[in-house]
């Protein structure tokens, strides 16, 4: 009975899906808006990441040697850097390197160059540019630096940028607490809203079948033979929504990717849809089932009491 | 077989639908109800069939209190009880055999069982020729002969009709009353809900007169009186 029941029941869940087609292709355009605001909120959230981590890796420690620092003595200084837990990599830029960079950067201020050569010499020092595992671990990087250059006379650190960039370090750090936040809450709050919409476009759906309801009550249909067929509408609308949703959002982001792209965000959302497409597929598939069948469930209960 | 024991039910301070209401129902009686509308009439029908509970007193179906059964058990229960009502309340969008096949799903009923009882009941009610049909195609008459159909298909114990012949001509009215004497003439318990004196009278059955929530007469084999 239970396998008849259920054949029934999946039976009835297409009639009905069927049937009022108008009210279910409602429902399907309405869950599809839903799964939208979802996966826009999945783009932004990687464009925000993106855009966060192009930041922090601009973002580093400059470590000026002075220019009679040997060898040894750097590659020391290095070894030490190279070992605390916070440091991810450190670079080394030769005073060699620095002059050309330099002159380089200058190559249009014929004054500047002409300062340089009448020196004589290289009056630049080797640089360390050290970056750090996590934009708020810099201040220990910048403690130990601060120490190693004012505990020992011999030091070769000429000077540290680490307190010119620890403004913007900070901002850095509070806007990536602060879109963590706003994410989860952005999330919540546009999916309930969503769910709301879809609930309510389903539940025109449902009273239209009250009298169905009505009729079946009196017949003495189970409460899951009554609730089930709605269930599989809900479910169906939101699968239909799901794979609207999914070749809706290919053109969208074929267009807008190399815009957000070029704005330096340091992502295609083309590329990242296509090269996330399992996820996506997942995800809204899941979220369209999940408020399809739910927003059903809630509606129908209504028509159920005994 | 159903035993009200002094049953009211009141909506609010000043309104009362059953007032103190006991009676008892026995097995392979016709029970018609009269009264005047807001009489109380539906409500009683509604405490038989689960949809109301009373404010005061219980409603029993053979020993067991109605209105403390389970949502499983309520359901049950109403697989005891067929309905008609005066809008038929058919299915517009399914067959004639549909609308009947839909209560034995409900219920159920294997496909075996649903192929052979439907054109059997249909038989009974006289519309054989109206399996295909769909509810617009039919008249009022023919309707209400569906929804006898579909009360009857799954073998209740009970038929409540409230007001069968309200929407209907006299000679349907009559077709309607005939088959469901037949109906209570093979033991199923009828209860009729009606205004029609002239049914009640010809029927020389147990008549209950409601009037404003109570019962002003119970008679065996009694006439419309008001």
């Amino acid at each position: 009975m239970f396998w008849i029941n259920t054949k029934r029941i999946v039976r009835l869940g297409f009639i009905n899906f069927a049937r009022n087609i108008s009210v279910s292709i409602a429902a399907v355009l309405i869950t599809t808006v839903a799964l939208l605001v979802i996966a826009s909120l999945m783009f932004s959230r990687a464009v925000l990441d993106s855009t966060l981590s192009q930041i922090q890796n601009a973002v580093d420690i400059r470590v000026y040697l002075s220019n009679s620092a040997n060898n040894d003595e750097i590659a020391s200084l290095q070894k030490r850097i190279e070992a605390l837990p916070e440091v991810a990599q450190v670079s080394l830029s030769t005073n060699d390197q620095e002059l050309a960079d330099f002159t380089s950067r200058h190559q249009n201020d014929q004054l500047t160059l002409q300062a340089i050569e009448e020196i004589g010499a290289n009056p630049f020092g080797s640089a360390f540019s050290i970056k750090a595992k996590d934009i708020s671990q810099y201040s220990g990087i910048a403690s130990f630096l601060d120490a190693e250059q004012n505990q020992t006379q011999s030091s070769i650190i000429d000077r540290v940028n680490y307190s010119r960039n620890k403004q913007a370090i900070d901002v850095i750090n509070k806007m990536i607490a602060s879109s963590k936040k706003l994410g989860i809450t952005g999330v919540i709050f546009f999916s309930l809203i969503s769910l709301l919409i879809t609930f309510n476009t389903i539940s025109l759906a449902i009273y239209m079948a009250r009298e169905e309801i009505s009729v079946m009550r009196l017949v003495g249909a189970s409460t899951r033979y009554i609730r089930g067929p709605f269930i599989v509408s809900g479910l169906i609308y939101g699968l239909c929504a799901s794979i609207l949703s999914l070749i809706i959002i290919l053109p969208i982001t074929y267009w807008v990717g190399p815009k957000i792209y070029d704005l330096g965000t340091g992502i295609n959302l083309f590329n990242f849809y296509l090269s996330n497409i399992v996820m996506f597929i997942g995800v809204i598939t899941a979220s369209g089932l999940a408020i399809g069948a739910l927003s059903s469930y809630l509606a129908v209960r209504k028509y159920l009491k005994v | 077989m159903i035993y009200f024991d002094k049953v009211s039910k009141k909506y609010s301070d000043t309104s009362t639908a059953l007032e103190e209401i006991t009676i008892s129902v026995e097995p392979k009686e016709f029970v018609s109800i009269v009264g005047h509308s807001g009489a109380g009439k539906t409500t009683l029908l509604k405490m038989i069939l689960g949809e109301e509970s009373p404010s005061q007193g219980s409603v029993y179906f053979e020993s067991v209190n109605i209105h403390k059964l389970g949502k499983h058990d309520i359901n049950k229960y109403r697989r005891r009880i067929g309905t008609v009502f005066q809008d038929f309340r058919l299915l517009p969008h399914l067959t004639v055999f549909e609308n009947i096949a839909f209560a034995m799903e409900a219920s159920g009923r294997s496909e075996e069982d649903i192929a052979s009882d439907v054109p059997h009941v249909l038989e009974l009610v006289n519309l054989s020729d109206k399996i295909m049909s769909f509810p617009r195609q039919l008249s009022g008459g023919e309707k209400q002969r569906v929804a006898i159909a579909r009360a009857i298909v799954n073998q209740p114990d009970i038929i409540i009709a409230d007001e069968p012949t309200g929407n209907l001509d006299p000679i349907s009215s009559r077709e309607i009353i005939d088959i469901l004497q037949k109906i209570n003439e093979l033991g199923t318990v009828v209860i009729l809900a009606t205004h029609n004196k002239e049914i009640v009278d010809s029927l020389g059955k147990r008549v209950i007169t409601m009037e404003k929530g109570k019962i002003i007469r119970d008679n065996k084999k009694g006439k419309f009186v008001m």
